[in-house]
């Protein structure tokens, strides 16, 4: 907080306080691709992934600061989705290191990750449609008494911790707005609806690090607001969040830094309104954007 | 043309001891494909299992017959880790084909010459049921007199089998029930649709087919144990490919993923079956020719019974995919 600092506008005068902290601890971070971090929960190195002749991601470094709102923007193709399979171990690196929380991941199987915080979202949906919605929910709550096969049969045993996560499920459906279709089948949900179900199961395993790939496709504008607010929300509940998004009104709307990725690369990094005046983030997306103004000119 | 008859049979095998160890392995096999969507083309193999421990007992180790219980188990579990562990990594179709090969190298050693000491070979494993035979005739059933009301009339010795019979289905049929009802079921219901989505949750879905692949496999040897203690022999070929894929035909016929289902399917599986080759046996009782060509004649009936089934299978299949008792909404959902 120095004194040259300009009058904050409305817009920063609404942020919390672990927003205003995530973006303090952002401001003095070079805009440049690959820039350390202060605080890293996630930081990578030399991740690579070829498909054939391809190489869909080759990233030299890249850090994501820990409580911080983060967003992985890049054209279609960029490997923002091979990055996450590659992070959360869906996937395998042919090269490359990561840590987590300050612990080595490598090789580490998905539910393991998962387990110790880091929770995914997937591009297409994997609500699971022949389960009620509730039991989604219920789905994601980890160290669950009952799912131990010799405690099955005693519901003694887990009826009682059955009973808080259901409690929490739906009080995470009552913010998501799903609360009316809870005991229909997932199947039932509209795709907007899915992807609000998936990112609210996902919340279910209490993580440290929500991975979103692309949580606003096909949801409506009306509910996409009350999303960014549910964003907003985890991280002033302590998680740090990073994000693929295409709508740039909401990367710039919540984002505390933005890393941009094309060609398996990643090409720019800095605040939203760094990266919006970035000529080479600009020209990664050229043609379908005619060179606008990323950030400012979609409407 | 004595249709009373053929009822009755058909009715008999509803409730008989062929439907009973059906039910049974069926029960189990509901654990593996109905709620885990694991595809295991050998519950043949896990019944083998069960009923050479309990055949081996006395016979080959000249133990008690009730550690046959102990000795099942511990053979199907071996099975179940033994299929399940190079493939419940890989896609569907793998474990598919290593269930049916498996089970066709069980049958292939029990009944080879190579093993005869320790499996009896090709005339299989006998004298081993007293002591289980004797249990029923200590509770006062008399194996050779006849007990029962209306068209239910049994001999003591059919009675006490099919008493331990379905009282086994009714203990797994309940343990199934309840453990699916619980959070592990929901796993296992979630793996079957969405393995990766269960992943991303933080639970170790090899883990879980594994027991669900072990469990249905245990249930299953306990159907050969009942099945070996029923006929008091054991035969290497009982345990074909088409007992597999007659349970399965029962369970799909029941409704999958239904514990109603996989107990009331093996029964109408026996029953329609009875009842059609009682009704053909009938009607069919001299050759059947159309000018000089024998379009049917009674040594046919087997074959063509089958085939009846089967396009009554297909006809279930287009009409109602859940099978009889199934949720069309769990299981026939696709997409939207
Ligand atoms: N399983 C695969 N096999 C072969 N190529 C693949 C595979 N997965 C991704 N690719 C390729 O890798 C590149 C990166 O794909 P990826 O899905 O990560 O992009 P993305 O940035 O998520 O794109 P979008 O914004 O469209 O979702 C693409 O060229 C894609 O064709
Ligand atoms: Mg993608």
């Amino acid at each position: 907080m120095k004194d040259a600092e300009p009058p904050p506008t409305a817009e920063q005068r609404e942020l919390t306080e672990p927003a205003r902290r995530a973006r303090a601890a952002l401001a003095d971070v070079a805009p440049v691709p690959g820039a350390a971090k202060p605080d890293p929960i996630l930081a990578a190195v030399e991740i690579r992934r070829n498909f054939g002749g391809i190489v869909a991601v080759d990233v030299a470094r890249v850090e994501v600061q820990r409580g911080s709102i983060t967003a992985l923007i890049g054209p279609n193709g960029a490997g923002k989705t091979t990055f996450f399979n590659l992070i959360t171990g869906f996937d395998k690196p042919s090269t490359g290191t990561w840590t987590f929380d300050g612990a080595p991941m490598g090789g580490l199987a998905p539910h393991r990750m998962a387990a110790r915080g880091m929770v995914r979202t997937f591009q297409l949906t994997k609500s699971l449609t022949k389960l009620p919605v509730i039991e989604n929910m219920k789905l994601g709550a980890t160290g669950q008494k009952g799912e131990k096969w010799w405690n099955g049969l005693f519901p003694a045993r887990w009826k009682a911790q059955e009973a808080e996560i259901e409690a929490r499920a739906d009080d995470l459906l009552r913010r998501f707005k799903l609360d009316h279709m809870r005991d229909e089948y997932a199947g039932a949900l509209s795709g907007g609806q899915r992807k609000l179900l998936e990112m609210a199961r996902a919340l279910m395993t209490d993580p440290t690090l929500v991975m979103l790939d692309e949580p606003m496709a096909g949801v409506n504008p009306a509910l996409k607001q009350s999303l960014n607010q549910h964003v907003r929300g985890l991280r002033d509940d302590g998680m740090t969040v990073l994000f693929v998004e295409h709508d740039m009104d909401m990367v710039h709307d919540i984002s505390d830094w933005v890393i941009v990725m094309a060609e398996g690369q990643v090409i720019a990094e800095g605040t939203p309104d760094d990266i919006s005046s970035n000529t080479a983030v600009i020209d990664a997306y050229l043609g379908a954007h005619q060179g606008r103004s990323l950030l400012e000119d979609e409407v | 043309m004595d249709i009373g008859a053929v009822l009755e049979n058909a009715i008999l095998q509803f409730v008989g001891f062929n439907a009973c160890y059906y039910a049974i392995a069926a029960i189990g096999l509901n654990v593996q494909f109905g709620y885990a969507g694991l595809v295991n083309f050998g519950q043949a193999g896990f019944m083998a299992a069960g009923a050479y421990g309990v055949g081996q007992t006395v016979s080959i180790f000249g133990i008690s017959v009730w550690w046959g219980i102990a000795i099942g188990i511990g053979y199907s579990v071996f099975l179940g880790l033994l299929m399940g562990a190079p493939t419940l990594r890989l896609r569907a179709d793998y474990l598919a084909i290593v269930t049916i090969a498996s089970a066709e190298i069980v049958r292939l050693v029990v009944r080879s010459v190579k093993f005869r000491d320790q499996f009896g070979g090709t005339d299989g494993l006998k004298n081993f049921a007293q002591k289980f035979q004797q249990v029923g005739i200590d509770l006062g059933l008399q194996p050779a007199k006849d007990y029962g009301f209306w068209i239910f009339q049994f001999s003591g010795r059919t009675l006490w089998n099919l008493i331990v019979g379905w009282s086994f289905v009714a203990i797994f049929g309940v343990i199934v029930w309840s453990l699916m009802k619980s959070p592990w079921g929901r796993v296992l219901k979630a793996i079957r649709e969405d393995e990766d989505a269960v992943r991303s949750l933080g639970k170790n879905v090899y883990s879980y087919k594994m027991q669900a692949l072990v469990l249905g496999g245990v249930i299953g040897s306990f159907a050969g144990m009942m099945l070996a203690l029923g006929n008091a022999n054991v035969q290497p070929d009982n345990f074909s490919r088409d007992l597999t894929f007659f349970v399965l035909t029962g369970l799909v016929l029941g409704g999958v993923a239904k514990v109603t289902g996989s107990i009331i399917g093996p029964m109408l599986f026996w029953g329609v079956y009875a009842f059609l080759d009682g009704l053909l046996r009938e009607l069919v009782d001299k050759p059947v020719r159309i000018g000089d060509f024998t379009l049917l004649q009674s040594t046919d009936i087997g074959v063509v019974v089958f085939m009846v089934m089967g396009a009554l299978m297909v006809l279930l299949m287009v009409y109602r995919p859940q099978g009889l008792f199934g949720n069309r909404k769990e299981m026939a959902f696709e997409g939207r």
